[in-house]
């Protein structure tokens, strides 16, 4: 379809792209946790535990970009019969997952100090836990079917119903009560976050973005090693 | 430009997405009162009949409203409009404070009365340095 689509340019990228993102990675990440756990600032009121915050913000924006980015590649896919945009959706999908139990259980352990408990039933925190759930539904997908165009069609149809999930997850902290705070950073208004403590945020998000793209690159490049060896049908 | 089956599927995904919208707003929309995790004390004051079931109020915690003795705290939740006493025996979280907000779990006793059996501290959304917040202040 294009020409720098094809799967032997993108194999040479593949397979040679991660050890550079794995040292950049490495760098941003000690600037980061520099940052946010040594020289950023305590807050006013929580404390220390703010800088649990550095892990549980970026985690959680990382698993609604990859699974926004998924459903996208998976409906284009879908319309179009583009089986690589299939092939990235599924390489991209671990570190979602693994972003979203990260989220989760930091917030948790930020949770118990600050609000007095581990747990709450509120609408933010369910909608990131059914978040996990189609995550944990669209990955057994791609392990359950075996048959191509199949699970091509089941993992689009997962992500088109997990994905009214994500407006509801960024805006149910403005729609009803809940005991998780609204947003501190807003693109169009002032953010109600100090700047000092804004940094090392923006630095952790790099690196967790890093983070997951070289492991979407490492998985990416074992599904094109599974079609070189197999011989199967052509991207 | 499209074929027809590329234009027919694009606009069977976007017929699927109109009908979840949909279908997830009427839901969540007949299911609000489940929804959220708290009332305010004017929407307890709206309250039609007071029950046993268990529901938790939040707001801010007034300014000068704790007293504490060795039995319980006593407290009252304002959203500025009505205001809640709430009596609570047990450990409140160390950002329980007054004049900054709270849940609190319990039973109603009446409309100006709640037993709570458990205090939650509501962190807001702001978030800086001690010297920052002094200057603040100092204005």
């Amino acid at each position: 379809m294009f020409k720098y689509l094809e799967p032997n340019k993108i194999f040479s990228i593949t397979s040679k792209a991660p050890k550079y993102v794995f040292i950049v990675f490495i760098v941003v990440l000690t600037i980061g946790l520099l940052e946010s756990l040594v020289l950023s600032p305590e807050d006013y009121k929580q404390s220390h535990s703010v800088r649990i915050m550095y892990v549980h913000v970026p985690a959680a924006w990382i698993t609604l970009g990859i699974f926004s980015t998924i459903t996208l590649l998976s409906i284009i896919g879908y319309i179009f019969k583009f089986k690589n945009f299939f092939l990235i959706s599924k390489s991209l999908a671990p570190s979602g997952f693994i972003f979203n139990i990260i989220a989760l259980v930091t917030g948790s352990i930020w949770g118990k100090p600050t609000w007095g408990t581990w747990w709450a039933w509120d609408a933010r925190i369910t909608s990131m836990l059914i978040l996990l759930m189609f995550y944990g539904l669209y990955l057994l997908a791609w392990r359950i079917y075996q048959d191509r165009e199949q699970v091509f069609k089941i993992t689009s149809m997962i992500t088109i119903l997990g994905i009214i999930n994500v407006p509801i997850i960024k805006y149910s902290v403005d729609w009803w009560n809940t005991l998780h705070q609204p947003a501190s950073i807003n693109i169009l208004s002032k953010s109600s976050i100090h700047s000092s403590m804004l940094f090392p945020l923006l630095i952790m998000t790099a690196a967790f973005a890093l983070f997951s793209l070289l492991i979407f690159l490492m998985k990416y490049n074992t599904e094109l090693i599974k079609i070189k060896n197999k011989g199967l049908d052509r991207l | 430009m499209y074929g027809r089956k590329v234009k027919l599927r694009f606009f069977y995904i976007l017929l699927i997405l109109t009908t979840l919208v949909l279908t997830i707003f009427l839901i969540l929309k007949s299911l609000e009162q489940n929804v959220i995790y708290f009332q305010s004390p004017s929407e307890i004051k709206n309250i039609s009949e007071i029950d046993n079931k268990k529901l938790r109020v939040g707001g801010m915690v007034k300014k000068d409203s704790i007293l504490i003795n060795s039995e319980e705290i006593n407290f009252i939740i304002t959203d500025l409009k009505n205001e809640i006493n709430v009596i609570y025996s047990g450990v409140v979280p160390n950002l329980f404070e007054e004049g900054k907000g709270v849940v609190a779990e319990g039973y109603l006793k009446d409309r100006n009365f709640f037993m709570a059996i458990k205090i939650l501290a509501k962190h807001d959304e702001n978030y800086m340095p001690p010297e920052v917040k002094a200057a603040l202040e100092e204005k």
